[in-house]
């Protein structure tokens, strides 16, 4: 599925509502890194909006920003400029996060943090969302195609 | 005896100071690093200024961690300046907070030898 296609469709948005969480916004972009500083602001904002400190409203940025990252460099890889679709809802004391890309499907176990103790550059984005989110898991997408990553964090979880 | 016109070396020379702005993120790590590598390829400590560097992420922690393994590798120091309470909580996510000396600004910095 093209950028413009994928776009047009969004069916992670219907699944999430019949849960019943509240839809905050939905933002869909071009994967490229420059894309990404316009969408912290709207990250932060939604969950200061859920209840959030501005800590861990932060921390939440930091996490949906390496998770977007990932779909940038591993997903679609450098150059290609595929299609990321943000949604983010007011769920359960918390905010619910559906990060939904058309590249290639992720191994899950492929995507694990790696150990900290062992000092060099990279490979922390995945510890970084781990270690602030409550639940990280790729959801079944409802055509098959990309991934879907579904993100929760509820209100007075520490990191 | 005379004594000698030629200046004996530095001990301790003055540190080279980077300073960082704005969003040290994937999007500017590449220039962050040639900038960051640039300054430990002069052999002297490295201060990196965050006092106006608004957010970083794991692309920017890796371009430290990387100048700094260079830096420590060729007998120098690369310190954190001025560290946003944002940045030390990713620093400390990483478990970074303790490998890097962090000095408060410039001053301190300066004060502690730096």
């Amino acid at each position: 599925m093209n950028g413009a296609a994928a776009m047009n469709n969004a069916p992670h948005l219907s699944m999430a509502q019949a849960d019943g969480a509240e839809a905050l916004l939905e933002m869909r972009f071009v994967a490229r890194p420059d894309r990404l500083k316009l969408i912290r602001g709207s990250i932060r904002s939604s969950a200061l909006m859920c209840g959030f400190d501005d800590e861990a409203a932060q921390n939440i940025v930091l996490a949906i920003d390496e998770a977007c990252q990932n779909i940038i460099v591993h997903g679609y890889g450098r150059g290609v400029e595929g299609a990321v679709i943000l949604s983010l809802f007011r769920h359960n004391g918390g905010i619910l996060v559906h990060l939904r890309d058309f590249a290639k499907p992720v191994d899950p176990s492929k995507v694990q943090p790696r150990d900290l103790t062992d000092i060099r550059p990279g490979k922390l984005g995945s510890h970084f969302i781990r270690s602030i989110m409550d639940t990280v898991e790729f959801r079944t997408t409802s055509n098959s195609k990309g991934n879907l990553l579904e993100m929760t964090k509820r209100l007075g979880q520490p990191l | 005896m005379k004594k000698s016109k030629t200046p004996a070396p530095e001990s301790n020379p003055e540190p080279n100071i980077v300073h960082l702005q704005g969003s040290v993120d994937l999007e500017h790590a590449p220039d962050v690093r040639r900038r960051l590598l640039a300054a430990v390829a002069l052999e002297r400590n490295v201060l990196v200024d965050l006092s106006a560097a608004t957010y970083i992420d794991s692309s920017g922690i890796a371009c430290l961690v990387e100048a700094l393994q260079k830096a420590r590798g060729k007998g120098y120091d690369l310190c954190l300046v001025a560290v946003s309470m944002q940045a030390r909580r990713v620093l400390e996510l990483a478990r970074l907070d303790m490998v890097f000396l962090i000095h408060d600004d410039l001053a301190a910095a300066a004060a502690a030898g730096a």
